[in-house]
């Protein structure tokens, strides 16, 4: 069903964990469908993405999705990491069967989100960067088990 | 290739040695169609004769009661389609539960598209239907009561002689989806009054493509597939000689071994259950403690997907199934999960394992050592998993 890229990024995804005092996070996606994605990203005075971690509930598709864009925008600008779509995820892992490409969505989702993370810490306005859709929440209920 | 654990008889068996050498000859040998005046083709009415009084003694039924089809999905929807059309002078509505399976709920979508109405019974946390709603349900319109016997996804095994009682007290007629249950537990269609039953031949080690529909004698429902006056002219089509046969070895099997097939997977599910309950944190066993399917063991993990595990399991060679939306292609969890009450996100991280006759106690142990590592590498990497910890240490 999944591409071996695919597969690979799944049994190894990189860039696994957390960034502590990261410059931007983003958490994406409801529990209600089953994917929540979560992206860390260090920032430094030049805008270049020093490091970005990850973590993420959800199936292969959204496992590895997460994996390749972290991937792919470590060590870019702001602006170059804005240009990775969830198309450019997609293509890297050399494609998606049709039912999960909307998880791709998910990761394009999470970079933007934690780059308006920074930006909003910052006080600073991004060029082409729209406030994250927030649905976290939905879903969600405590309940003790 | 590394050996492999099969835990997921729920969806389909390996065919029994046994049932595939009783059917070979039926390929190649006595390939006649049964219904010929030519004596060459007597050895297969024979055979077909034969399936069908091995199956309808392990029902208590008459053998003209029973009805072979393609499947159980074919049953159900024989059983539902064509009642809704005898009985619709009588009235036009339908009892049903939530947690049936879809080959019953997509029935009873298409039925309600042509005018009939279905009640949905709801279920309690370990999946059982409540009498007293049922018996409530019950209207003067009311024609039929479908409620599988065990669910396919937790195993509860529902109260089905009590169910059968409440609808002839009505005058209702009373269909089981008994896919599940068929071969795993003692059934009588007397005692239990049933009307219908539906059945499978490829969950009890029996071979694919062949099902039958118990109809009890009275019960007035007509053909559903339209042709040659196969099954006393209520199923056309020419006989399936192999997979009766096939069928018919797969009962005596299952009939002859229940007991002891039975309690050894009810001590070896009841371990496997003990053992992820004691050993991997927040887990949540779904379906009834007792009124279960011996073979059948339904787990949510808390903070972890349900494909992710069963991809990471079948990396390890295990095989199992879960009722996560990415396992069914929709964007909801399984609705079996949903009734019982299970908030989506838990659901998600469901995993069902279901024993066979061949499974050992070592596949169980395997299962168990690998699960650990499994769940704990996917917390890990759960941001739902990190927002719980972070919450737990304030």
């Amino acid at each position: 069903m999944y591409s071996e890229k695919v597969m690979d990024h799944f049994q190894h995804p990189r860039n696994v964990g957390e960034i502590e005092n990261a410059s931007g996070v983003g958490t994406v996606g409801n529990a209600k469908c089953g994917d929540i994605m979560r992206i860390y990203l260090d920032i430094d005075d030049d805008g270049i993405i020093r490091d970005c971690k990850f973590k993420t509930f959800g199936c292969g598709a959204a496992v590895a999705t997460s994996s390749m864009a972290t991937e792919l925008v470590m060590g870019k600008s702001i602006q170059e990491a804005l240009q990775v779509t969830n198309k450019a995820v997609m293509e890297a892992l050399d494609g998606l069967p049709p039912v999960k490409v909307h998880c791709s969505l998910l990761a394009e989702e999470g970079i933007h989100a934690a780059l308006w993370d920074y930006a909003t810490k910052h006080g600073i306005k991004i060029e082409g960067l729209e406030k994250p859709k927030n649905d976290i929440s939905e879903g969600l209920e405590d309940e003790d088990y | 290739m590394k050996k492999l654990i099969y835990l997921d008889n729920a969806a389909t068996t390996k065919t029994a040695p046994e049932v595939v050498e009783a059917m070979l000859p039926y390929f190649t040998e006595y390939y006649g169609n049964a219904s010929t005046v030519y004596a060459f083709g007597e050895e297969s009415k024979k055979a077909v004769t034969k399936g069908r009084d091995t199956i309808a003694n392990a029902l208590g039924a008459k053998p003209e009661e029973i009805y072979f089809t393609a499947g159980g999905s074919e049953s159900d929807n024989w059983a539902l389609k064509a009642t809704a059309d005898a009985y619709q002078s009588k009235g036009k509505h339908i009892i049903t539960s939530k947690i049936e399976h879809h080959a019953i709920l997509h029935t009873c979508d298409y039925l309600e598209q042509h005018g009939f109405e279905i009640t949905y019974l709801d279920v309690d946390e370990n999946g059982l239907i409540s009498l007293e709603d049922l018996e409530a349900a019950i209207r003067p319109d009311t024609i039929l009561v479908s409620i599988m016997f065990a669910n396919n996804e937790i195993g509860t095994i529902e109260p089905v002689a009590e169910i059968g009682r409440i609808a002839h007290e009505h005058g209702v007629l009373f269909h089981t989806d008994a896919v599940q249950a068929f071969g795993q537990v003692p059934i009588n269609v007397d005692e239990m009054n049933i009307d219908m039953l539906s059945s499978s031949g490829h969950k009890l080690n029996g071979p694919k493509g062949i099902g039958f529909l118990y109809i009890r004698k009275g019960v007035k429902i007509r053909s559903f597939i339209h042709g040659g006056a196969q099954e006393r002219k209520r199923r056309a089509g020419t006989e399936n000689v192999p997979g009766i046969v096939g069928f018919g070895k797969a009962v005596e099997l299952a009939v002859a071994n229940m007991k002891e097939r039975t309690d050894k997977e009810i001590e070896l599910r009841d371990h496997l259950i003990e053992r992820i309950e004691k050993e991997i944190p927040y887990v949540k066993v779904n379906g009834d403690r007792v009124k279960r399917l011996p073979n059948n063991v339904n787990v949510c993990f808390r903070f972890v997907e349900g494909e992710s595990l069963l991809i990471m399991l079948d990396m390890k060679g295990i095989c199992a199934s879960s009722g996560s939306a990415c396992t069914s292609g929709s964007l909801d969890p399984s609705h079996v999960l949903l009734a019982i009450g299970l908030p989506h996100e838990i659901a998600h991280g469901s995993l069902r394992l279901t024993l066979g006759a061949d499974t050992t106690k070592e596949d169980v142990d395997t299962t168990v050592d690998e699960l650990k590592k499994i769940v704990a590498h996917l917390r890990e990497m759960s941001p739902l998993y990190e927002d719980f910890v972070k919450n737990e240490a304030k």
